[in-house]
């Protein structure tokens, strides 16, 4: 039955070579746990992404609750945490995600690292990784301070502190966050679409480009 | 796939008539044991993520995200902490050389040279030569960097104290204060134990809460009269019956202790 659905929609559209060309690949031997278990480290970045999937679906049911406005944020926080059910495993994963998502992202990054896989012709995707770096501590600083308790304010105002001791464009930097002069409901706005829209947007944007450059190029060879 | 002339479409759409076989690509012939991605190692890989899921979903369940109380942004005496992975970066401004007036030093010179750096590591390390052994100082670098976060974060989780931490962040229950109580209007004309206190006995600048301990009239008018641990002695003004209704008001945790509701 599903292989007539998909006969039928194959003969009009054509759709197997689109896929095939994402799935049809070679894992060497070197890179395969299943042949040398050390090889495990070639797994930190599938695990990275694989958390940074769990993180975009654990975000998107916790928007289905979080307000972002300062009178209403930390109230809809407590409430999925206390009272929604299944709310705490919600709010559980996309926070412990988060630092998940960091050790894997350091662990993959010493991978490529001493494996010399940033090497000719993978520069720019090591670049790109670095990029991607980036985007994640974004996430993690804007992410902080959504939940709008006593430890996500605090925290928020040592960042732009700091932010703002940038010679040149420390100033601006602090104004572009805080979106004005107190860290108060703009701040809460702005780290808000930062983390829900440009950061992730971001963040799709390079992941397509770095997989893109390793099934271009294929995964480095043995050492 | 056929090309050019006699090519048959499906319909007068672009798409060619004729099927190509719906099968994975024969890795045999390649060097090693490689094997196929789609099926074979992904379903390996799946089979190794549930597992991984499993024992995430675990944690959740184990160690709940922490929330604190809502932010109050006049609390100026909170010590802020950010979360563990940026430690290191707020440790580096908390030594000398990197802190006052050579903030810029810690907050980003060291950062910037260092991320920078690893941006820029292929061409800053640009030898044909892979293994890292074969490449001391590229390798050498990356282990001093590595060391000297672990080294910062564990510096910071040392020297932050948690207790405390926890404390400054705990969700307090409201304590409804009973406004109209004769103890409460007594209290409003005590200004010295409003600057500590605060105006709604909630605790201030100095003080703590002070409904937050559980303790009798005679232990309420002890502290008031001889003072506390950090608290200084004889700062009520007043009667001793207003001395008495006040500690009375306070050991009955804000509620009037004569008024007839409940
Ligand atoms: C969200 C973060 C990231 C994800 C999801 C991700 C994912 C991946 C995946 C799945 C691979 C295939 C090989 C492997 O799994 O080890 C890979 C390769 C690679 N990654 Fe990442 N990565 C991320 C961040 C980074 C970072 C931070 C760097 C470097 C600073 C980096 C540099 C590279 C390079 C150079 C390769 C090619 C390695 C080779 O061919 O051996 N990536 N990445």
């Amino acid at each position: 039955m599903l292989q007539k659905v998909y006969d039928w929609v194959d003969e009009r559209l054509d759709i197997t070579p689109l896929w095939r060309d994402i799935a049809d690949h070679e894992v060497p031997e070197h890179v395969n746990p299943a042949h040398h278990f050390s090889a495990f480290v070639y797994c930190f970045g599938g695990l990275t992404f694989f958390v940074v999937v769990i993180q975009i679906l654990s975000g998107m049911f916790l928007t289905m609750y979080y307000v972002p406005d300062i009178i209403h944020a930390y109230e809809s926080v407590y409430y999925l945490q206390n009272e929604v059910t299944h709310g705490l495993i919600v709010r559980g994963m996309h926070h412990w995600g988060a630092s998940l998502v960091i050790v894997m992202m350091f662990l993959h990054t010493l991978r490529v690292f001493f494996t010399g896989s940033y090497k000719k012709p993978r520069e720019l995707n090591w670049v790109v990784g670095v990029l991607l770096f980036f985007v994640i501590l974004g996430l993690g600083f804007t992410g902080y301070l959504l939940p709008w308790d006593m430890k996500a304010y605090f925290a928020t105002v040592v960042g732009l502190e700091i932010a703002e001791s940038a010679p040149v464009i420390g100033g601006f930097a602090r104004t572009l966050l805080a979106g004005g002069e107190i860290i108060g409901a703009q701040t809460l706005a702005r780290f808000f679409a930062i983390h829900v829209f440009f950061l992730p947007g971001a963040l799709l944007g390079l992941l397509g480009a770095h997989f893109f450059m390793i099934r271009k190029q294929g995964i480095s060879g043995p050492l | 796939m056929h090309r050019g002339k006699g090519m048959k479409f499906v319909g007068d759409s672009r798409v060619p008539a004729e099927r190509k076989p719906n099968i994975p690509k024969d890795y045999s012939e390649y060097p090693g044991k490689t094997e196929a991605f789609w099926p074979n190692f992904l379903l390996r890989e799946w089979m190794v993520g549930a597992v991984f899921l499993i024992g995430f979903l675990v944690l959740t369940v184990a160690h709940p995200a922490p929330l604190e109380r809502i932010a109050d942004p006049t609390d100026s005496g909170y010590i802020p902490l950010p979360d563990w992975y940026f430690l290191f970066l707020y440790q580096l401004l908390k030594y000398e050389f990197a802190a006052g007036q050579y903030t810029v030093v810690g907050a980003v010179l060291m950062p910037g040279v260092a991320f920078g750096a690893l941006l820029l590591v292929p061409w800053l390390d640009s030898g044909k030569e892979r293994r890292p052994l074969k490449r001391p100082i590229a390798s050498g670098l990356m282990m001093l960097g590595v060391a000297s976060i672990i080294f910062l974060t564990w510096e910071s989780v040392d020297e932050h104290d948690w207790e405390a931490a926890a404390q400054q962040g705990e969700i307090v229950d409201d304590v409804e204060v009973d406004e109209t109580a004769e103890g409460y209007e007594i209290y409003q004309s005590q200004e010295s134990c409003i600057g500590c206190h605060g105006g709604d006995m909630l605790g201030g600048a100095a003080g703590p809460n002070i409904f937050e301990s559980d303790y009798d009239k005679d232990a309420v008018m002890d502290i008031i009269i001889n003072g506390a641990d950090g608290m200084p002695a004889d700062q009520f003004e007043g009667s001793d019956e207003e001395l008495e209704t006040l500690a009375e008001f306070i050991a009955n945790d804000g509620q009037d202790p004569n008024g007839d509701d409940e």
